[in-house]
């Protein structure tokens, strides 16, 4: 995956709206990937977590933005519980999904569902997808 | 000991046998729980987002109405009410500012949310109030030679702040289970995400976490999977069938609520275990180590 760095691309808005939202310092992350090593969905993403992060500290937003994994993410937490900086990147992550969803935008492909599929779903199933995937 | 009990959505609806089952052995430890009037979904997941107040309103109502009710402290069985309703009191609780946007927002309410409620997971009653010792002498029918493996998921470990125990190692479950006199089997897997809300569109997800995480417990020789997540329940148990169909080699084993076990254990009748509920039918193991059928009161 080719990604292009230039002053000119980085947007320096787009931090502080990250930092403010979740309220963590993106910096004080050192990379040292053990919340990569611990998510459970990462076979499903295209960023790794701790580059997610590296990506914000680029302030590389439509790469961030437009990438499958803040929508992988399960808020499971594992990834704050090990991060030996004390960074809450189950924060960060819902920063960026609420700084897509914010502009009216709906992640959610509920309405595609056969019916027998959302009757037999369990109301916790359904309340929780409706919170991360919807405005 | 009387407890204000919040149940939230889904033992009331797909998650019925967690709810019999922990009234029925809540019960024999004389413990009553008193539902909260008029309560309303929890939102299920808390708010991470520092500028959103919004979404804090439906947990703090809760707990409003807890103090409604002249108590101070709420228990939940579903983890991720647990989760939630904590960690909104939690930020409440120090933070004045949100707490009073609330109480503005909520002003149709005749009382004002004074955050002096306590949220506890009916995990941390059975350790603080009753103590696993105190359970050892209400068991009629130890669980002898039952292999299980307890399953924690993230809600009720994570993050640290309000996790019932440590969220690497955690035990509580393996003592409750112990005290039951089932055989414990420790599984390193047992802090793992379940997938969560993935069930509703991204159903490979839950079945590649259902085939890692049943896998690995009966790898370990584990006969069942014992939890406290209606979600992670629906999650590990409803697929166990496709994930067979599509691994030859997997061995799909049963899942209980912790609740169904105490209640089993008790000697409750089978009508307090709500085992038809469960997707993976329970019944043939439990016939196979004597714990069904004669003997129960």
């Amino acid at each position: 995956m080719r990604t292009i760095l230039s002053s000119k691309l980085t947007k320096k808005e787009f931090i502080e709206k990250v930092e403010e939202i979740s309220g963590q310092n993106v910096f004080a992350c050192y990379h040292c990937g053990k919340c990569s090593a611990g998510c459970p969905i990462v076979s499903e993403m295209d960023l790794l977590p701790n580059q997610v992060i590296r990506y914000v500290q680029l302030g590389l937003q439509d790469e961030v933005l437009n990438s499958k994994s803040i929508w992988m993410c399960a808020s499971c937490y594992t990834c704050t519980v090990r991060c030996p900086k004390d960074v809450d990147l189950a924060k960060i992550m819902e920063a960026l999904r609420v700084l897509k969803l914010r502009q009216n935008i709906d992640m959610s492909r509920v309405r595609d569902l056969p019916s027998e599929d959302l009757e037999s779903l369990p109301p916790i199933a359904l309340v929780s997808a409706f919170r991360k995937y919807t405005p | 000991m009387e407890l204000a009990y919040y149940p939230g959505c889904t033992v009331k609806s797909t998650a019925k046998n967690f709810e019999i089952s922990a009234i029925a052995s809540a019960k024999v430890l004389d413990i009553e729980f008193i539902e909260l009037p008029r309560w309303t979904c929890c939102g299920t997941v808390f708010s991470l987002a520092s500028d959103d107040v919004m979404h804090q309103v439906a947990p703090i109502r809760n707990l409003l109405r807890v103090q409604e009710m002249k108590k101070d402290r709420v228990v939940t069985l579903c983890s991720m009410c647990y989760n939630t309703l904590k960690r909104s009191n939690l930020l409440v609780k120090k933070n004045k500012e949100v707490l009073d946007k609330i109480n503005n927002y909520m002003y149709e309410e005749p009382e004002k949310y004074q955050a002096g409620v306590e949220v506890v997971h009916f995990l941390e009653v059975l350790d603080q109030d009753v103590g696993f010792e105190k359970i050892k002498q209400f068991v009629k029918k130890p669980l002898k030679g039952l292999k299980v493996v307890p399953y924690y998921g993230c809600t009720l470990l994570r993050p640290r702040d309000v996790g019932i125990d440590d969220a690497e190692s955690p035990t509580i479950m393996e003592k409750l289970l112990k005290a039951l006199g089932a055989e414990v089997i420790n599984d390193p897997m047992k802090t793992e995400c379940c997938g969560a809300y993935h069930t509703v569109e991204r159903k490979h997800i839950i079945k590649e976490r259902t085939y890692k995480i049943i896998s690995s417990a009966v790898a370990r020789g584990g006969e069942a999977l014992v939890l406290s997540c209606p979600l992670c329940d629906y999650n590990l148990d409803k697929f166990q069938m496709d994930v067979a169909r599509e691994h030859p080699g997997f061995h799909p084993i049963p899942v209980f609520y912790f609740t169904q076990l105490m209640a089993l254990a008790f000697g409750l009748d089978e009508s307090a275990l709500g085992l038809e509920y469960n997707y993976t039918d329970p019944k043939p193991l439990l016939l196979e180590k004597n714990l069904l059928g004669a003997g129960s009161e």
